[in-house]
């Protein structure tokens, strides 16, 4: 089970003088789905077109479906479907019409019975005269995963694929994911949303070019070695900026009717926050550091070379 | 209603300023586009051409043959290239070399000398009315010029010293219709071949569907070419349109084989491809492919000899004339309809069309890799 479906490391990419992805080295096993997260501009979108022979790395090495990834980009490119994170389908052809041209690009032998299947299982059998731009946000993206299924890919890279779709859509299509893992797919799908992320078996987080944390996400969230109080009460409302101001304490974060505060530095957060239970009588209790807390803390402590 | 804001007013207007400062082509286009039309009209364009290059035949060498010539000259409206033989004079009028070739036929002098009018022949290639009228004209009046000093007294004046005649070649009536509607042809196949490809692939990069593409194994040669086909297919419909309105509508004459025609189409339409191409994958939008087009277009309207005699052009104006495909294509056109050119007189106009798709591509190809990587 332990076959590597993606394998590479070292590989960087510079547009003008701009190093977009630096040394990222990634290692996908065979059946996994496995979550690419990092803050925009971090060079997810630049890794994932690497992946599947849409851009050269300027160095590096590394296989994809055991195909080397600097020489074999067109053998590649036919063993991979690859979403887009704009919907990137015709919007001027309509469903079928979008699907055939997709089978015909990857010279399909059953390219009729193909594209009828894949209407069947998308259930737009009444509407597959429909221009495609007519769709709304959740049918597009099913029909953009629908066209890069169907020449049946061993692998399928997803540049964020649920923005901007309801969360039913996204429950759904993550229903669908795992359907395609079971069946012996591999997923690499890059997201911002924490609900997605724990979805994933696995998970890297890249920022700025650097590939900074990898692993499960328990794995990824100890890693940090984050310790998270919870502070709930009447009074946290105008608390926050306080507490920020004191020592040992890397994070606060807002949720609703509680504070998540977390820091590295264990006794320095317990002695910060022992004066403001002292202070305000809020209810102050540890509580397990969640993924969200984890990225946040990944991220505030990268510095931003392009100054985002 | 809400009364009309000032403060607002002038944040819509600053901000439109800033979107086209940073617009850099729009910004080139309204400084450019009125000094290239004020360079073009001020300078260039002249309805009343000078300096036509003229072939003389030369059969009766004399005093009266040579005062001619020079008085010609003098006029500014002729250049004399020559003196050639008949055939050789022929060629030169169907290749478009000259635009007139004049004979002074045996016995030229003797018959001035004896007072009997001499018959001059001047034939004009008037496949362009506009270029030939002013010529024309000004040679009526050079008869009595020319000779009213070293004849005095021999003639009455009211008659007329010399035979003049002037035959109008491929065009007798001067029908400008002759010469626009096969003209037009070069110049729709230009706007729709250039623009319409700079669209289509700009479009696919506007809407994001280039990626798409790109990501399955088709290759640059197989979306390129594919990409332009149906347009070639496009441009032969608009051709076989304009001729057979040029046929029925405008009685426009047919000497030559229109087979011949269609290849050299062929070729200015691959010639006007190749740039629609190289635009879209210069252009980062498709504003700016059209932008790019009109461009293009307004030298290729005004420069290539459609509208005004390109003869008529300054020297520099020419040159510029003479490295765009339609300039070529016009002379190609108007020599295979109405002189009925046959395919070894075109090589001198084909070769620099095909020059011009080599350099293009040359650089379409350069352009086109750096937007894959």
């Amino acid at each position: 089970m332990d076959e590597l479906v993606i394998d590479v490391a070292g590989l960087n990419k510079h547009f003008g003088d701009k190093h977009v992805v630096r040394d990222l080295a990634l290692q996908v096993r065979k059946g996994e789905i496995y979550g690419f997260l990092g803050p925009n501009g971090s060079g997810k979108t630049t890794s994932i077109r690497m992946l599947c022979g849409l851009l050269t790395p300027d160095s590096g090495s590394g296989t994809c479906l055991g195909l080397d990834v600097l020489k074999d980009s067109a053998a590649i490119k036919r063993q991979v479907g690859y979403m887009t994170q704009k919907f990137s389908l015709w919007d001027d052809l309509s469903i079928v019409e979008n699907l055939d041209f997709v089978a015909r690009m990857f010279g399909m032998a059953d390219r009729r019975e193909a594209v009828d299947r894949a209407i069947d299982e998308l259930g737009l059998g009444g509407r597959r005269k429909q221009l495609a731009g007519t769709l709304s946000g959740g049918w597009k993206q099913r029909l953009a995963l629908a066209s890069c299924l169907l020449h049946r890919p061993r692998l399928l890279l997803l540049d964020e694929p649920t923005a901007g779709v309801d969360p039913k859509a996204r429950r759904d299509f993550w229903e669908e994911i795992h359907r395609l893992s079971a069946a012996g797919i591999t997923i690499l799908v890059s997201t911002h949303y924490m609900d997605e992320a724990e979805r994933c078996h696995r998970l890297a987080y890249i920022a700025y070019g650097n590939l900074l944390a990898s692993g499960t996400a328990d794995e990824v969230v100890a890693n940090c070695r984050l310790n998270t109080w919870e502070i709930a009460g009447d009074g946290i409302h105008g608390l926050a900026e306080r507490l920020r101001q004191l020592p040992g304490i890397d994070l606060v974060a807002s949720f609703g009717t509680a504070l998540h505060v977390s820091g590295t530095d264990a006794a320095q957060l317990a002695a910060s926050l022992q004066t403001i239970q002292a202070e305000t009588g809020l209810s102050i209790a540890p509580v397990a550091p969640s993924l969200e807390d984890a990225f946040i803390h990944l991220m505030q402590h990268t510095a931003d070379p392009l100054g985002h | 209603m809400t009364r009309f804001s000032f403060a607002r007013w002038l944040g819509i207007l600053i901000k439109e300023f800033i979107q086209l400062r940073r617009d850099r082509l729009t910004f080139g286009m309204i400084v450019g586009i009125p000094i290239i039309q004020l360079m073009l009209f001020g300078f260039a364009i002249n309805s009343d051409p000078k300096h036509l290059p003229t072939a003389v035949v030369m059969a009766d060498p004399g005093p009266f043959s040579r005062a001619w010539v020079a008085a010609m000259r003098n006029s500014d409206y002729f250049t004399i290239v020559g003196s050639v033989d008949e055939r050789q004079a022929t060629a030169l009028l169907e290749r478009s070399e000259v635009q007139f070739v004049v004979t002074f036929p045996p016995g030229f002098n003797r018959d001035l000398m004896r007072g009997k009018p001499p018959t001059l022949l001047v034939e004009a290639d008037a496949t362009d009315p506009m270029a030939t009228g002013g010529a024309i004209s000004v040679l009526n009046k050079l008869g009595a010029e020319v000779f009213a000093p070293d004849l005095p007294g021999l003639r009455p004046p009211a008659q007329p010293l010399v035979d003049l005649r002037i035959h109008r070649r491929y065009n007798p009536e001067g029908v400008t219709a002759y010469n626009i509607v096969p003209g037009l042809m070069g110049v729709i196949l230009t706007m729709t071949m250039v623009l319409m490809t700079g669209l289509a692939m700009t479009r696919e990069r506007e809407r994001g569907t280039f990626e798409n593409l790109l990501a399955t194994p088709a290759t640059p040669l197989e979306v390129m070419t594919g990409k332009i086909v149906p347009y070639i297919l496009i441009g032969l419909i608009q051709v076989t349109l304009i001729l057979l309105a040029a046929r029925w509508i405008f009685d426009v004459p047919m000497h030559g084989n229109l087979l011949l025609l269609y290849a050299v189409v062929l070729i200015f339409i691959c010639a006007n491809l190749t740039l629609g191409i190289t635009f879209s994958s210069i252009a980062r939008n498709q504003l700016q492919a059209m932008q790019m087009t009109f461009f293009f277009f307004l030298p290729s309207m005004l420069l290539s000899g459609f509208m005004f005699p390109f003869r008529g052009m300054p020297e520099w104006a020419q040159a510029v004339g003479n490295v765009l495909p339609l300039t070529h294509f016009l002379v190609l056109v108007r020599g295979i309809l109405l002189k009925g050119n046959g395919i070894d007189m075109l090589w001198a106009q084909i070769w620099p069309i095909l020059a011009f798709m080599a350099g293009v591509l040359t650089i379409g190809l350069k352009t086109f890799r750096k937007t894959l990587d």
